[in-house]
C-alpha cells in the first residue's frame, strides 16, 4: 500500500503541488517569523554585551528603559575610584537624539534606530574591549570635535578634518564640530548612528554644562569578579542610586527588547495562521476530488483484500509526502522570508546585515509539524470516505459515494455563526471586560461558521449569477451555473477560501478607512494653529527652534508641547506637557469641556483623562506621586478631562509644574499662530528657513499634519494587504486546482459537448463563467462579512478615538472586480487544458 | 431535405469518404485501424455499419463524423470536404450539420431534457422552430418528461432525449455509436423504431454503428467491415440474414 501511495502521488505531482503551495506559504511564514526574531535577538545580543560595564552605577529604578536623562553627579566618580576591587570608574553620557546631517544636507539613520551622541571614555565593556575602536584618525580631545563610528562617516561622506553637521533635541539645535576621527563599534549598531564628545562638551550640550552622568561604569580589577565588586559598589551608593552587574543589565535590556520586537513574530504567525486555514480549505477539497476520482482504483485496492483502514491510511500517507514536502519547501521559503524582512528592516534603517541568520532547531521542528499536522487533519474526512469506497464500485460505472448529508456541517456551520454573533453582540452592546477579545473570538466564529454554511449562504448568489449568464450566454451559461452548483461543497470549499482572504481585507480597509477619518476629523476639530513644528520620527527636538520662530514678526502664538516617560503611582506613564496660557488658542484638550480644563490647569497641577483616573484610582483634587527624570514630588489633580487625541497618553501637566521637577527641555510639539492679517506667506517662508538646516524637525500646516497622521495607517494597511494578498493567492490557486481537477473529472461531459459543436472558446468561456462564479461567491461573502467585521470593529474602538466609521465603498467595489478578475484568471489554465481534451474521450467507452 | 423521399429516385450521397485510412501508432506498435475505405452514404437512408470487433466500424464513423483526424483520404459530409476544414470550421459543421448519438453518456447531467435536446441549437445561439421541436418530442414521446434531469430518467427515455436532440436542428446526417448497446431489448426497439420514424417520415439520414443483427434489421443497408476495408453490403436486411453474414465474418476473422 505505501508503494501505491507513493507511486500515486508521483503521479499527480502538479495537483498535489498545488495543495502543498497552501502549507509551503503557512510554513514560510511560521519558518520566517522564527528565524527572524532569532536573528534579531541574536544580533542585539551583540550590542548588549559591548554596552554594558562589569558593573553599572545608576539612578535607582532606571531599569533598561532607553533615553532616560536622570543623571548622577559627577563626583561620584572619583568617589568609586576608592571602592576595592575598582581598576576604573567612568562616567556616561548618552543621548538618543543626536543625528548626523550628510554632506548632501539628508539625515542619516533617523527612521527607528537611534541617533546615539556619547562621551568619550576609556572604559572597556563587560566583553573586555572598549566599547569603540579607533579606526583612523584621533579620539575628541577639546570642544569643537568628535568621531562618529565608520558607517556612518561613510554614509555622510565625511572624512577626517572635515566638518560635520550635527542636529540635537538639546538646547543648542544645530552643532558643527571638526571630525578627528572615525571607530568601529565593537558589536552591531543595528542602524544606530555614533557621534562620540569629549565628556565636557557632551556635559554642555545635554547637560546644560553640569558635571553629571547618565550612568557610571565600574571596571572590575583583575581577580575581582562582577558579584564581588557590585557589592562593595553597593556599600558606598547613596539610596537613590543603584549597582548592578554588567550581566544583570544585559539580561534586563535583552528582555526588553525581545518583548518589544515580539510583535514582529506575532505579526507573521497570525499570517501564519491565515494562509494555513486558508490553506485547509485547499487541501480538503484537493483531496475530496482526488478520492472522487480514484474511486475504481480505491475500490479495487477494497476488491483484491485492503481494509478499509489500509485504503484510507493510503490517502492519509500521500497527505504525509505532501506535507512533508510542503514543510521543507516552506521551510527554505521561510529562510527566504526571513533575509526578505532583514531588508526591509535594512531600507528602514535597522541596518541587521552583519547578523547571520539563525535557524534554531525549534525553528524546523515547529515547520515541520505545523505542515504535516495541517495537512494530515485537512486529509482526515477525505481519506475517511475513501476508505468508504464499496468494493463493487471496481466493476459498476454508476456507483458513487454517498455525499454524507450536507445537513450536519450546515448546522454546525448555523451554530457557529450565531455563537460567533452572540460573542460579537456581548463585545459590543454588552459590558463585558475584554469586549474587544470576545469582538475577535465572535469574528473568527462567525468567519468559520459562514464557510460552513456557504453551501447553502452562497446557493441564492450563484442562482442570481445564473439567471444572469442564462440571458447573456444562453447555454453555455447555464451549463456554467449548473456546474457550480453540482457540487455545492466543492464550490463552497474553493469559494470559502477566497472568502476568508477578502473578509480580512475588507475588514482592514473599512478599519483603516474609519481611523484615518477619525484622525482627520478629530485634527479638524482640534487644531486651531497654523503650522505644527514636530519632529519627522517623532522624537524630541531642541527648544531653540521654537525660541527662533517666536522672533517671527507675523508670530502671534508659539506653544509648546513636551511630553517624557514618568511614572504616576508607580505605573509608568507617557506625560505631556502644555502651557494653559497658550495652548487653549492652538489646540483642544477636550472637545467638550475645553475652557474648563484649560482653566483647571492654569491653576497648575495634573490633568487625567476620566478612563485613566479611574484606571489609577484618582480623581480631582488628590495629591497623586508623580516621578518624573527620577524625581519624585507629589502634585495636585487639577481635573479630568474626555481623551483627545492631543493627548493620547491621557496625562497632562502644566508646563510650569514640568520644568520645576525638571522634565526635558526638550520640545515635543511646537504650534505656532500668525497674527490676525500677517503676511502668511512671509511667514511660512521664516519658519521654513529657522527649519531648514535642521532635517529632523519639520513644519507641517493641518492638512500636512493630517496626512502625516494618515500616512503610518496607510503603510500598515499596504502591509497587511501584502500578506493578506498571499492569502487570496492561496485561494486563487485553489480555484485553478478545483477548476482542473472538475475539467478532469467532466471529461466525457466535455467530449460531449464538443462533438454537438461547443466551440474551443465557448468551452473556455464555460469554465471561466463557473471560475468567475466562484470567485465573486467568495468576494461577496467576504466583503459583507469584512464590513459588518470592520464596523464591530470600529465601534468597539469608538471610545478610544475611533470615533467616525467610514466604509470605503469604492475601494470594496474594487475588491469585488479584482474578484472576478481573478476568477477569470484562474480560468485560463484549466480552460486551455479542457479545449485541448480528446473528443473522443467522451465516446469511446471504457 | 425533409420532404418524403420519392421512391425511384435517383440516391442523394448525404456523405462520403474516399480512400480513408487511419493508423494507429508507430513503427512496431503500428495498427491499421481502416485501410483505404471509399464509401458513400446516401441521403435519407437508414445505414448499418457493421463488423467484429477491430474492424474498424467505429473508426470509420468517428473519422467520417469529423470526431477523429485522417491518416490518409478524404471525408465530405454534403459538399462540404470535412479533411481540409480548420478547427473552428469543424466544429461549426458538427453543431450545424450532423447530430450524433452515442452509446452511452449522451446528454449533460446538469440540464434538463428540454435544454439537452437544445443544446446543439442554443450553442449555435439559435432558436428551435416550434412547430418542429413539438413534433420531434411528440413522435419520441416525451412531453411529460422535459423538466427531468438525466438522472431523472430510465435509461431508454435518455437515448431517446438524445434522438430528439439529434434530430431537432435538423442535420444533414445523424451519426449514432451503438445507441442501443447500454438498452435492454424494450428500450432498445422503441429507440429504433423511433430512428427508423425519423428516415420514412421526415426524411433523416442516419448512419449506425451496432453489432446487433437486430438493430441492423430496421436500417435500409447494412455495411460490413473487417480488418479496415469494407468486405460487403446488403440491402433491406433482416436479423436473419445479418446474423448469418456476421456469423460468416467472424469465422473469416478468426474468431
Amino acid at each position: 500500500m505505501l508503494r501505491a501511495s507513493i507511486k500515486s502521488v508521483l503521479g499527480r505531482k502538479l495537483r498535489l503541488l498545488m495543495s502543498a503551495f497552501a502549507v509551503i506559504l503557512g510554513v514560510a511564514f511560521v519558518a520566517g517569523s522564527f528565524i527572524f526574531t532569532d536573528t534579531l535577538g541574536k544580533s542585539f545580543d551583540g550590542i548588549m554585551n559591548s554596552s554594558v560595564g562589569d558593573v553599572i552605577v545608576r539612578p535607582a529604578g532606571t531599569e533598561a528603559s532607553f533615553g532616560s536623562s536622570q543623571t548622577l553627579p559627577g563626583d561620584l566618580v572619583a568617589e568609586l575610584k576608592d571602592v576595592p576591587g575598582a581598576r576604573a570608574v567612568d562616567g556616561n553620557l548618552t543621548d538618543y537624539t543626536t543625528f548626523v546631517v550628510s554632506k548632501k544636507g539628508k539625515l542619516i539613520g533617523g527612521q527607528g534606530a537611534p541617533g546615539l551622541g556619547v562621551n568619550f571614555n576609556t572604559a572597556p565593556s563587560a566583553g573586555g574591549e572598549s566599547m569603540f575602536r579607533l579606526a583612523e584618525g584621533a579620539w575628541p580631545a577639546k570642544d569643537g570635535e568628535i568621531a562618529v563610528d565608520s558607517r556612518t562617516a561613510k554614509t555622510g561622506g565625511y572624512v577626517v578634518g572635515d566638518t560635520v553637521q550635527v542636529v540635537t533635541a538639546a538646547a543648542q539645535a544645530k552643532v558643527a564640530p571638526k571630525l578627528t576621527g572615525i571607530m568601529e563599534p565593537s558589536g552591531s549598531l543595528v542602524g544606530a548612528s555614533v557621534v562620540v564628545w569629549t565628556t565636557h562638551q557632551a556635559q554642555a550640550l545635554y547637560q546644560e554644562g553640569k558635571d553629571v552622568y547618565n550612568d557610571v561604569w565600574v571596571t572590575a580589577a583583575d581577580g575581582t569578579s562582577q558579584d564581588e565588586l557590585q557589592t562593595a559598589v553597593a556599600k558606598v551608593l547613596p539610596p537613590d542610586l543603584e549597582a548592578v552587574t554588567g550581566e544583570k543589565a544585559a539580561e534586563a535590556m535583552r528582555t526588553s527588547i525581545q518583548d518589544s520586537m515580539k510583535f514582529i513574530t506575532y505579526f507573521l504567525l497570525i499570517f501564519a495562521a491565515i494562509a494555513l486555514v486558508v490553506g485547509t480549505f485547499i487541501i480538503v477539497n484537493t483531496f475530496s476530488i482526488l478520492v472522487a476520482q480514484r474511486m475504481k482504483e480505491l475500490a479495487l485496492f477494497r476488491a483484491i483484500g485492503a481494509s478499509r483502514q489500509q485504503v484510507a491510511r493510503s490517502v492519509l500517507v500521500e497527505a504525509f509526502i505532501v506535507g512533508l514536502v510542503g514543510s521543507t519547501v516552506g521551510l527554505l521559503v521561510g529562510i527566504g522570508l526571513a533575509i526578505a524582512i532583514k531588508a526591509l528592516f535594512g531600507s528602514i534603517g535597522l541596518d541587521l546585515s552583519d547578523a547571520s541568520l539563525v535557524i534554531a532547531p525549534r525553528t524546523v521542528l515547529a515547520s515541520y509539524l505545523v505542515g504535516l499536522i495541517v495537512t494530515l487533519l485537512a486529509a482526515y474526512l477525505p481519506a475517511r470516505r475513501a476508505g468508504k469506497v464499496p468494493p463493487v464500485a471496481a466493476m459498476r460505472d454508476d456507483v458513487t459515494l454517498a455525499e454524507t448529508s450536507m445537513h450536519h456541517r450546515v448546522i454546525a456551520g448555523a451554530a457557529l455563526a450565531i455563537a460567533g454573533a452572540i460573542a460579537m453582540g456581548l463585545g459590543l452592546f454588552v459590558d463585558v471586560p475584554n469586549a474587544i477579545v470576545w469582538i475577535g473570538i465572535g469574528i473568527l466564529g462567525v468567519l468559520l461558521g459562514v464557510a460552513g454554511t456557504s453551501p447553502l449562504v452562497g446557493r441564492p448568489l450563484i442562482t442570481g449569477m445564473g439567471r444572469l449568464y442564462r440571458r447573456m450566454f444562453g447555454a453555455v451559461g447555464v451549463m456554467a451555473e449548473e456546474n457550480a452548483l453540482r457540487n455545492p461543497r466543492r464550490t463552497a470549499a474553493t469559494a470559502s477560501a477566497l472568502m476568508i482572504g477578502v473578509t480580512l481585507v475588507s475588514m482592514m480597509a473599512v478599519f483603516g478607512s474609519s481611523a484615518k477619518q477619525s484622525i482627520n476629523g478629530e485634527i479638524e476639530r482640534n487644531f486651531k494653529a497654523d503650522y505644527l513644528v514636530s519632529n519627522a520620527i517623532g522624537s524630541d527636538f531642541s527648544p531653540s527652534v521654537g525660541d527662533e520662530i517666536a522672533k517671527i514678526p507675523g508670530v502671534e502664538t508659539v506653544s509648546r508641547m513636551k511630553w517624557g516617560m514618568g511614572k504616576v503611582k508607580d505605573s509608568d506613564e507617557w506625560i505631556a506637557a502644555v502651557d494653559p496660557a497658550t495652548f487653549g488658542s492652538v489646540s483642544t484638550i477636550d472637545e467638550k469641556n475645553d475652557a474648563t480644563v484649560l482653566k483647571q490647569l492654569t491653576a497648575g497641577g495634573l490633568l487625567i483623562d476620566s478612563e485613566k483616573a479611574s484606571k489609577l484610582g484618582v480623581k480631582a483634587g488628590d495629591m497623586v506621586p508623580v516621578t518624573l527624570q527620577g524625581k519624585p514630588f507629589d502634585v495636585k489633580v487639577a481635573g479630568t478631562f474626555e481623551s483627545s487625541a492631543t493627548a493620547p497618553s491621557g496625562l497632562i501637566v502644566d508646563l510650569a509644574t514640568w520644568t520645576q521637577h525638571g522634565g526635558t527641555a526638550a520640545d515635543g510639539q511646537v504650534f505656532v499662530k500668525a497674527a490676525e492679517g500677517a503676511d502668511m506667506a512671509a511667514v511660512t517662508s521664516a519658519i521654513d528657513k529657522v527649519v531648514a538646516d535642521l532635517p529632523t524637525v519639520s513644519v507641517k500646516d493641518m492638512a500636512g499634519y493630517a496626512e502625516e497622521q494618515s500616512k503610518p495607517i496607510d503603510q500598515m494597511l499596504m502591509i497587511i494587504y501584502a500578506l493578506l494578498g498571499l492569502a487570496v493567492i492561496i485561494a486563487i490557486l485553489g480555484i485553478i486546482n478545483t477548476l482542473a481537477l472538475s475539467v478532469i473529472e467532466r471529461t466525457r461531459e466535455i467530449g460531449l459537448l464538443r462533438a454537438v459543436g461547443l466551440g474551443r472558446g465557448q468551452l473556455r468561456r464555460m469554465l471561466r463563467l463557473e471560475s468567475v462564479v466562484i470567485a465573486i461567491l467568495g468576494a461577496v461573502l467576504g466583503i459583507v462579512l469584512g464590513v459588518v467585521f470592520g464596523i464591530a470593529i470600529q465601534r468597539a474602538l469608538a471610545d478610544q478615538g475611533f470615533t467616525a466609521l467610514s466604509i470605503p465603498w469604492l475601494q470594496l467595489i474594487a475588491f469585488l472586480l479584482l474578484a472576478g478578475l481573478v476568477g477569470v484568471l484562474a480560468s485560463v489554465w484549466p480552460g486551455r487544458r479542457a479545449a485541448k481534451m480528446q473528443i473522443l474521450d467522451a465516446i469511446s467507452s471504457e | 431535405m425533409t420532404m418524403p423521399i420519392t421512391p425511384g429516385a435517383p440516391a442523394v450521397v448525404a456523405a462520403r469518404t474516399e480512400g480513408l485510412a487511419k493508423v494507429y501508432g508507430r513503427g512496431d506498435a503500428q495498427v491499421v485501424a481502416l485501410g483505404g475505405v471509399s464509401v458513400a452514404l446516401n441521403a435519407h437512408e437508414f445505414t448499418a455499419i457493421m463488423g467484429p470487433s477491430g474492424s474498424g466500424k467505429s473508426t470509420l464513423m468517428h473519422c467520417a463524423a469529423g470526431l477523429d483526424a485522417v491518416t490518409e483520404g478524404k471525408v465530405f459530409v454534403g459538399d462540404v470536404e470535412l479533411t481540409a476544414l480548420k478547427e473552428k470550421e469543424l466544429t461549426a459543421l458538427r453543431r450545424d450539420k450532423i447530430g450524433f448519438i452515442f452509446q452511452a453518456f449522451n446528454l449533460i447531467p446538469t440540464l434538463s431534457a428540454e435544454e439537452n435536446i437544445l443544446l446543439p441549437l442554443s450553442i449555435a445561439g439559435r432558436k428551435p422552430e416550434q412547430a418542429w421541436f413539438d413534433r420531434v418530442i411528440d413522435t419520441v414521446g416525451l412531453r411529460e418528461r422535459l423538466g427531468h434531469r438525466p438522472s431523472e430518467l430510465s435509461g431508454g427515455q435518455q437515448q431517446r432525449v438524445a434522438c430528439a436532440r439529434a434530430l431537432v436542428s435538423r442535420p444533414e446526417i445523424i451519426f449514432a455509436d451503438e445507441p442501443t448497446g447500454n438498452l435492454d431489448s424494450r428500450s432498445s426497439r422503441e429507440v429504433l423504431d423511433f430512428l427508423r420514424r425519423s428516415v420514412t417520415e421526415f426524411g433523416q439520414t442516419i448512419v449506425m454503428v451496432t453489432h446487433d443483427p437486430v438493430a441492423a434489421g430496421f436500417t435500409d443497408r447494412v455495411l460490413f467491415l473487417a480488418d479496415g476495408q469494407v468486405v460487403d453490403e446488403m440491402r433491406n436486411p433482416s436479423a436473419d440474414r445479418v446474423l448469418e453474414r456476421m456469423a460468416h465474418l467472424d469465422s473469416a476473422a478468426g474468431v
